[in-house]
């Protein structure tokens, strides 16, 4: 069982809150890996948001590979971060990866002028390569590589993971204004680094918590839809990619993501309004459906959070917060613990037809579908 | 006592013992009522005396006497046409069961008929050869919801098991703009009907009686209006009757245009008094019964309404094998789709029908790229297929079985990442084992969008046949119980209001069954594609369709 979470906040904020928010939900998931995406960045990252920051866990062969490619591009490196690792301490339930890497980079001379979009399709390329390469000398794994971005995925007790990176103490120049976070590896399948939530593709994050059932049909649509949707070491990759490809490719407003993957009954669109914009979207998407259980929190590129469930409403999700913090996360026991002054009343359990929205005011939405 | 000459006996004559089925008959239990005799569509008995030889004694002392008596009693015709079918409508008519066919597992009647006729012979029904066993029969759903999810519960569940009937854009080219936030048409895009997985596939007026029409049409329309199935009915090539296609029933109503055109006279002459649109029209290419044949309905039963109906004059009506005029897929598409669609001014889907082949790939991968988007539905028919008429030689050797070219064609979609695009119909022995939710609910697993059944729809009427040589006389116009026949005595037979109260029970039945079938996997819409919830213990058939092999 999968525990979800995600915390967005005005102020830029430390990641030791998501393991706060996670630790208190453990009986719900199994303490076998801790995995978090980092979007809005301060701190040190905080002067680069317009610069695309590598996100990577490799041997030093790796470092060599993925620098290579990046120098034959033309990227050029203008910041790196290393974690203050403790590999000294014994004891800790950790399969560590030699090296982690956090770079900023400067575009390639010759995209200057290049429109946003160019750019966009050169870090999604840029990515799969060092992947590729990566994947095929067995060296190391590259999360993401996007403007104000970080990703960190690694196995073993969230706890000890939180002591190896360091993570427990906390500063402010390892922050975010958005953390998105779950503390469990994929075991129901081989334990595969990739197959940790947080997913990430060109700005958009998701994390489910559930089975997709749809899985078979949603990759066999997905893998001729778009480059970037590879993998599929998650059946919950489905969801960033139907997610990205609403979104970002079809340039769909965000509230066709639930009539896509959990559309309504024949009968209950026919009484709509918008009903031929909703049958055309059944028929023509209809292998991207999911038909669950599956709780979903997602994070679009302009910030914007969000949580949404499938049709049967078969997994739990809470949405709580006060002015400054809004949280969304599987069980109301995380939110006690990180805000544990709020006013619980407000909390929301958000429904099978509904999602709950959060803008970067942190005002809260319940869009129903 | 004269020597008995044994040359009289000519060894080439036919003998019961070729015959198929042979009546099996017990004059002590028989009441000599003629009810069998007169039941008997076929003339296969008839009623006939024998000379009997009596020895008996009469006093105290043993002292045979010999008498001759005349018995009356019932015995079969021994000839090679209007031969004993099997029905059965002897014994169901026999006060004392005393009569019934019993089938002769040795019969040489596939030898002595061709021998005697010059013919080929010709039947209803489907193969009868069971060379191997049902493909559907070796699938299980083995992908339990156990923990990792839940399953749901089929009685309280609320499930969404609609299917499109249309052709579906992908999604790029959805006519949509973005206005306040809001997606919006910005023009219309191909029509697309939500229809029930199950289509009541293509039986013409002709093929069968017209009250068995009448009754299937009566079972669709209180389906869709009473129990809320939406289930659309296929004419098949016969047309239709006037009444209907100027009712609001027309809507309920797949229109079939075949190679023969039969009826469509009359349709089009309609049109301008429709108040509904039909469902759909079905362009039948060719049929998995008899693949690369045409239609075939025999003078006999070409009677005087249905010479109305089809506009035809009392002869035998064969529809050629090819539409003529069409030489191509990418012809049939510019000639054939458009002019149908444009006839309903693209309102109503248009979709083909194609026999079970190995190029059914290549025809699908063909229509899929089809750059006017107008094909609406890929109906495909397997060899297990029924028919009302064919050569036994095309039902028992020609045509393919679906489960494999349906995955394929599946499949070929996916390659392309065009699959839903043109909604996937399979036929051809769904429900020949009496249970069409499972073999629906596999081949939707499988990839298809729906299925249709015919031959189910007659077994459900009360269709003696079977696909071991039963009956299968759809040909004849004697069908002996009302179903595939002109007769208006054999018609009477037939109780109209049961036939349609036995269709909509079945599908009453059928929908509870795919929703226990639904509800173990976890899903609450239709699984299509999802071959990963499919398991199979035939190493063969697992790799064939890419399922899991278990064992």
């Amino acid at each position: 069982m999968c525990r979800i979470g995600a915390i967005k906040s005005k102020k830029y904020f430390h990641p030791v809150k998501t393991l706060e928010l996670m630790r208190s939900q453990q009986k719900g998931h199994d303490n076998s890996g801790f995995a978090f995406v980092m979007q809005d960045l301060g701190g040190i990252f905080e002067g680069y948001k317009d610069l695309p920051t590598l996100s990577m866990a490799c041997t030093n062969d790796g470092m060599h590979i993925a620098e290579d490619i990046l120098h034959s591009i033309g990227f050029v490196r203008v910041m790196q971060w290393t974690p203050d690792i403790h590999p000294d301490i014994e004891g800790l339930n950790i399969r560590p990866m030699p090296n982690y890497v956090f770079e900023v980079f400067n575009y390639p001379r010759s995209y200057k002028y290049a429109p946003l979009s160019e750019k966009e399709d050169l870090l999604v390329d840029t990515r799969l390569k060092l992947r590729k390469a990566l994947e095929e000398a067995d060296e190391g794994y590259v999360y993401s590589f996007w403007p104000d971005i970080l990703t960190l995925k690694e196995i073993g007790d969230p706890r000890d993971i939180g002591t190896y990176f360091g993570l427990w103490e906390e500063n402010s120049d390892f922050t975010a204004k958005i953390i998105t976070a779950q503390c469990r590896q994929n075991t129901n399948y081989d334990i595969v680094r990739y197959a940790a939530h947080p997913f990430f593709l060109q700005g958009y994050t998701a994390l489910v918590n559930g089975e997709n059932t749809f899985y078979e049909k949603n990759k066999l649509f997905q893998q001729s839809l778009y480059k970037g949707y590879i993998g599929f070491e998650s059946d919950s990759q489905c969801f960033l990619y139907t997610l990205h490809y609403v979104n970002k490719i079809l340039k769909w407003p965000l509230k066709y993501f639930k009539h896509v993957i959990t559309p309504l009954p024949y009968n209950e669109i026919t009484g709509r309004a918008d009903r031929d914009i909703l049958l055309k979207i059944k028929a023509s998407l209809a292998h991207l459906e999911i038909n669950g259980p599956n709780t979903m929190i997602g994070v679009t590129p302009d910030g914007t959070l969000f949580t949404v469930c499938d049709s049967k409403k078969l997994r739990p999700v809470v949405v709580g917060g006060n002015d400054d913090t809004v949280i969304i996360t599987s069980e109301v026991t995380g939110i006690n613990e990180v805000i544990p002054d709020r006013d619980i009343s407000c909390d929301i359990y958000p429904n099978e037809r509904e999602m709950v929205v959060v803008d970067n005011n942190l005002n809260i939405e319940r869009w129903h579908q | 006592m004269a020597p008995i000459d044994t040359r009289i006996i000519k060894s080439n004559d036919i003998s019961k013992d070729d015959l198929m089925w042979q009546i099996e008959y017990n004059p002590q239990r028989c009441t000599l009522c003629g009810k069998c005799a007169a039941a008997c569509t076929f003339n296969a008995i008839k009623p006939d005396v024998e000379r009997r030889r009596k020895v008996y004694s009469e006093g105290a002392e043993p002292k045979p006497n010999v008498k001759w008596i005349t018995e009356p009693v019932i015995k079969q015709i021994v000839r090679t046409n209007k031969n004993c079918v099997g029905c059965g409508m002897c014994a169901k008519v026999c006060p004392n069961e005393a009569i019934k066919p019993v089938y002769n597992d040795k019969h040489r009647m596939n030898v002595k008929y061709r021998a005697e006729n010059a013919d080929s012979p010709k039947r209803g029904g489907r193969t009868n050869l069971h060379t191997e066993g049902r493909t559907l029969d070796k699938i299980k759903i083995g992908r339990i919801s156990q923990m990792t999810d839940p399953s749901l519960d089929a009685q309280r569940h609320t499930f969404d098991l609609l299917a499109p009937f249309g052709r579906v854009l992908p999604p790029e080219q959805l006519p949509f703009v973005v206005k306040d936030g809001e997606l919006q048409m910005s023009q219309n895009g191909p029509k697309t009907q939500w229809i029930y997985p199950i289509i009541i596939g293509d039986m013409s007026i002709g093929a069968l009686s017209t009250r068995m029409w009448e009754a299937v049409a009566i079972a669709t329309a209180y389906l869709n209006e009473v129990v809320g199935l939406p289930v659309r009915m296929c004419s098949g090539e016969g047309g239709m009757p006037l009444k209907l296609l100027k009712s609001r029933y027309l809507k309920y109503m797949i229109l079939q245009i075949a190679s023969g055109h039969f009826g469509w006279d009359r349709i089009i002459n309609t049109m301008p008094e429709m108040v509904e649109d039909p469902a759909g029209i079905l362009i039948k290419i060719g049929q998995g019964a008899k693949p690369g044949d045409g239609g075939l309905l025999l003078a006999k039963k070409v009677v005087r309404h249905i010479q109305e109906i089809r506009g035809v004059p009392k002869s035998d009506l064969l529809s050629p094998p090819n539409h003529q005029g069409l030489y191509s897929i990418e012809e049939s598409v510019q000639k054939m789709f458009l002019s149908m669609n444009s006839a309903f001014k693209f309102r109503v889907p248009v979709a083909i029908k194609v026999a079970a082949s190995t190029t059914s790939v290549s025809v699908y991968n063909n229509l899929l790229r089809d750059p006017y988007n107008i094909v609406g539905g890929f109906f495909l028919d397997g060899i297990a297929g029924g028919t009302g008429a064919a050569h036994e030689v095309s039902l028992d050797h020609t045509g393919h079985p679906i489960v494999s070219r349906l995955r394929d064609c599946y499949l070929a979609a996916v390659h392309q990442g065009k699959q839903g695009q043109i909604p996937l119909w399979a036929a051809g022995g769904i429900g020949m084992n009496g249970t069409l939710a499972a073999d629906a609910f596999k081949m939707i697993c499988l990839g298809a969008n729906g299925v249709f059944t015919g031959k189910l729809i007659l077994q459900i009427a009360g269709c003696v046949g079977n696909d071991y040589g039963k009956c299968n006389a759809c040909n004849t116009g004697l069908c002996p119980v009302g179903i595939t026949t002109q007769n208006r005595t054999l018609v009477d037979r037939l109780d109209v209001d049961k036939v349609a109260e036995n269709i909509v029970n079945y599908f009453i039945a059928t929908n509870t069954e795919l929703k226990k079938l639904l509800a173990p996997i976890g899903n609450s819409s239709l699984p299509v594609g999802r071959s990963d919830a499919l398991v199979t213990v035939d190493k063969n058939v697992a790799t064939r369709l890419e399922i899991q092999h278990v064992c």
